[in-house]
């Protein structure tokens, strides 16, 4: 009985090469997410009206069209401009461009989520607006910003799921291939939701730790 | 490319179906788990608490997988959009049961003594108090999760489900045109999204002139 109950289990060590490749993938994304998610937020808050436009288009476009619908454009979008990236390559691409766009909304509202009193203290103590930016306001934003960006971050260790229909090996390609030799649909699916979430449980986990903490000095 | 567009478009009646399916289905369903989580039993409070996280923590295609072809090796075959629906409307409903808990968590229990005090039973407490203010805070909370639900659905082409995306995929390997046809859809998804978004955003700015919720 609890042989059959734990049967799912013998399918772990075949998923868990995907388990790699999912947070290396993670693991790029939101390196480049998190950049590009500061450079659509500065540029979103430009003098100049058409980087304004272009970055809230971005960001629109990264926030409002379904992943999968990213994923499609970018990997069988971009032949018929003659790029042809590797899957891999067009996952990073597609997941960094919607990672980017939410993290610009993190980082935008982090900082507004400092009083204007702030900035202008700094500016009566006669600090320019750099000093200010580095000592007063990026500090105090980091706090707010930090526990929604490290959540970006778990969202995209779950999404890697769909790069599965492109054809990247990660843990639902290793999972679908396990399914159609053995025919064990439910078990080895089960096996691929107990990974995922053994890793997003204690991750979330730790998030909210962080944030009751960090809240503590706000 | 008009006729492909007029394909690609007949995919938004089952985008749509399944999206306000699983909104209607998940939405009800949340209810008793909300109300579960303010139970005085610790033990199902405990248990909807690890429902809830359980369904977020793993992500909507491998929940989907598990149903339609998981659930069929099991005996229980449904046809895809079934399965579709059936799927987001389970992670909806933990989606669901999290917004109305935050909801009712925002109000005072100040509101729930005092129609004690008043008489009110706990049915009617709830009907005319609690409700139409836990609804103010969680009606734009909703709206936005609807908006990802309807996101969502572009999953259940994975399973063969002709929906937007699936039609779009098809035509895609068909014409060789996947930047135009893709970007016509994801178009045609902000499109759709486009009246929650407006919904989400009056409520929401309604209420802060009504109500001076934080």
């Amino acid at each position: 009985m609890i042989e059959n109950l734990l049967s799912w289990t013998q399918y772990l060590p075949a998923l868990s090469k995907g388990v790699g490749v999912a947070l290396s993938m993670t693991g790029i994304v939101i390196v480049l997410g998190y950049l590009l998610g500061l450079i659509l937020a500065y540029a979103s808050v430009s003098k100049l009206q058409v980087i304004k436009i272009v970055a809230l288009v971005i960001v629109e476009v990264g926030r409002g069209v379904p992943l999968l619908v990213l994923l499609y454009i970018v990997y069988q979008g971009l032949p018929q401009l003659q790029l042809t990236p590797t899957a891999f390559a067009s996952a990073v691409i597609a997941f960094t461009w919607s990672a980017g766009a939410y993290s610009a909304e993190v980082i935008r509202t982090s900082i507004d989520a400092v009083p204007n009193g702030q900035s202008e203290a700094a500016i009566a103590v006669g600090m320019n607006r750099l000093d200010s930016f580095r000592f007063i306001i990026a500090p105090q934003a980091i706090r707010v910003g930090i526990p929604p960006l490290m959540n970006i971050a778990i969202q995209f260790f779950q999404f890697t799921s769909l790069a599965y229909v492109i054809t990247v090996p990660e843990i639902m390609q290793a999972a679908y291939f396990q399914a159609t030799v053995t025919f064990d649909y439910f078990s080895v699916f089960l096996a691929a939701a107990f990974l995922y979430a053994v890793i997003t449980i204690p991750a979330t986990m730790l998030v909210s730790r962080l944030e009751r903490h960090l809240a503590k000095h706000l | 490319m008009l006729g492909v567009v007029g394909y690609i478009a007949l995919g938004i009646g089952a985008t749509l179906l399944i999206t306000a399916s699983a909104f209607t289905i998940g939405g009800i369903l949340a209810i008793p788990l909300a109300l579960a989580q303010r139970s005085r039993f610790a033990i199902l409070r405990l248990l909807v608490r690890g429902v809830v996280n359980l369904v977020r923590a793993v992500p909507p295609l491998v929940w989907l997988f598990l149903v339609f072809f998981g659930f069929a090796e099991l005996g229980l075959r449904m046809s895809p959009l079934m399965a579709a629906i059936a799927t987001f409307s389970f992670i909806a409903m933990s989606y669901f049961a999290e917004i109305y808990r935050a909801g009712l968590a925002a109000l005072s229990r100040g509101q729930e003594e005092a129609s004690a005090a008043l008489g009110l039973s706990t049915v009617d407490s709830y009907r005319f108090i609690v409700v139409p203010q836990v609804f103010r805070v969680v009606g734009p909370m909703m709206a936005s999760y609807g908006i990802g639900l309807l996101k969502d659905s572009a999953l259940a082409s994975t399973i063969g489900v002709v929906e937007l995306t699936f039609r779009a995929a098809s035509q895609a390997q068909q014409t060789g045109q996947g930047l135009t046809i893709f970007a016509i859809v994801g178009i045609i998804y902000l499109l759709l999204s486009l009246p929650l978004a407006i919904v989400s955003r009056q409520v929401d700015s309604r209420l802060r002139a009504r109500f001076s919720v934080a």
